[in-house]
């Protein structure tokens, strides 16, 4: 998806009017949930260690906006734009390992 | 066909000829029979339904509201605190424009504890976007449980069909029922507005609204409320078409020349109709409306019926407990305050907790709004109660 178009729906959305509703508010086109960037909401930030990490999988399974990245069965990231700084993917990286600690968010 | 049946079993009734998809209920009285004689109908193969015995009222209407967002029809009834626990739910189902029906046998709330007639139960829940039609007897909550079907899928909104506890719920009646396949045939197919179980075309239900959208979310679902009576009024009429069956919304009964009269919903219309013979008998001009759509308001309906009464008497059937009377005063109050000709309105508060209210005890009230016509407005106690020691 390209940034000006969704902007563009973005703005579209704000101004709707009620008039121009679907009953019963739901959301027929999932793309806009992707514009919700639920990072924004952060206040500690996880740091993945490349070094430390055994890609046991732990913090992908348990993480509850799927923000951790994986590549070719790798550990590779973790997705800013989603991750609401909840601090269960460094809680459930085994203790031994320690891969991912938790910063507080600078903005 | 004719029959025997007591308000519950004639709900049943109707409730086995709809067959819905999906029933979710938990049993509490008065409105134990109508889930438990459904049950026998589905353990004997008579319908298709997907019964299911939930833990709690919070979760029949929760799994009513799931049946119903996944394409399914569903219906329940409760009663008083099962109602109560809904609570929650009820504005969900009404949020999500779920045409659920719920068929609600009017209880007191509890404290103190009391399983018998009058309607705070659901006028409690008057906020929470569902219809609410009032039925006098068993064979009104029989047609009606069937047209508000209908009704709930036409409006996309959540009906409450109601009858008064014990005193129709467990009084048996004579009825005239339709066949099953006229009832199917009236009510058709359910055709939703959505299926969250439609995988190809995903969607999301229910998600947050905050501030820059909720509040066109609500404007959007009042308009529906707003649409509501439209509907009300096209399958009443169509079924009064094919089956020559009137339901009314504001039943008028000898009102045409009434310089006094009373209303109220549910059972007591039935005692009063006596009330208004009698004094019918010795000469007196009054007459009796019996409200059966409570939501939507019916303000047209009853601004026009009610401009040529002097003074109304208001018969609530719940303590609103605002020191300024209940929902139903204050509703019928309100909607006369723009007219040019209105009734002088008292309330008279009656039956809480299945408290008896005989045709005597109307008869008084008429006599006693007879008695203040001659005083003005301002002198005249506005809150009253009947039968209270």
């Amino acid at each position: 998806m390209n940034n000006s178009s969704n902007n563009e729906e973005r703005k579209e959305c704000l101004i709707i009017s009620w008039k121009d509703l679907k009953q019963g508010a739901l959301i027929r086109d999932l793309k806009r949930i992707r514009e919700n960037k639920t990072g924004s909401w952060r206040s500690l930030k996880p740091i993945w260690n490349k070094e430390k990490c055994i890609n046991c999988y732990r913090c992908w399974m348990f993480c509850p906006d799927a923000a951790i990245i994986i590549e070719n069965d790798k550990v590779v990231g973790i997705n800013y734009d989603y991750c609401k700084g909840c601090g269960i993917c460094a809680n459930e990286c085994p203790k031994k390992v320690q891969a991912i600690i938790m910063e507080r968010e600078v903005k | 066909m004719i029959l025997a049946k007591t308000g519950n079993e004639a709900i049943a009734y109707a409730m086995k000829q709809i067959n819905p998809d999906v029933v979710a209920a938990y049993p509490i009285t008065p409105s134990t029979e109508i889930v438990q004689i459904f049950s026998s109908y589905v353990a004997d193969g008579v319908v298709d339904t997907e019964f299911v015995a939930v833990e709690s009222e919070h979760s029949a209407m929760s799994a009513c509201i799931a049946a119903a967002a996944s394409g399914a029809r569903a219906m329940t009834a409760t009663s008083s605190q099962g109602l109560a626990l809904m609570h929650e739910m009820l504005f969900i189902a009404s949020g999500l424009r779920l045409p659920i029906v719920l068929c609600v046998v009017n209880r007191s709330l509890s404290s103190p504890l009391n399983i018998h007639c009058d309607h705070t139960d659901s006028l409690a829940s008057r906020d929470s976007g569902w219809i609410q039609i009032f039925c006098e007897d068993a064979q009104e909550a029989y047609d009606t449980t069937i047209c508000a079907v209908k009704i709930a899928e036409k409006a996309f909104l959540p009906v409450m069909v109601t009858i008064d506890g014990f005193i129709i719920s467990h009084c048996m009646q004579k009825i005239e029922v339709l066949s099953d396949e006229e009832v199917k045939a009236f009510i058709g197919e359910y055709k939703p507005n959505y299926n969250l179980l439609e995988v190809d075309n995903p969607i999301t239900l229910g998600p947050a609204c905050l501030p820059d959208s909720f509040f066109e979310h609500k404007r959007a679902q009042a308009e529906g409320m707003n649409q509501a009576l439209t509907h009300i009024e096209e399958v009443f009429q169509e079924y009064k078409e094919k089956f020559n069956r009137e339901l009314t919304i504001l039943e008028g009964y000898k009102t045409e020349d009434a310089e006094l009269a009373i209303i109220c919903m549910g059972s007591t219309a039935g005692t009063a109709k006596i009330a208004v013979n009698n004094l019918r008998n010795q000469g007196y001009k009054v007459g009796l409306f019996k409200l059966r759509v409570f939501r939507p308001i019916v303000a047209k309906y009853l601004q026009k019926a009610l401009k040529n009464i002097k003074i109304l008497g208001i018969l609530e059937r719940m303590e609103g407990l605002s020191a300024f009377g209940g929902p139903l005063f204050n509703e019928i109050r309100s909607v006369l305050y723009d007219e040019p000709k209105r009734p002088i309105t008292i309330s008279y508060v009656y039956g809480l907790g299945g408290r008896e209210i005989t045709p005597e005890e109307i008869e008084e009230v008429f006599l006693e709004l007879l008695s203040l016509k001659n005083k003005g407005e301002k002198d005249i106690e506005k809150f009253k109660y009947i039968n209270v020691r």
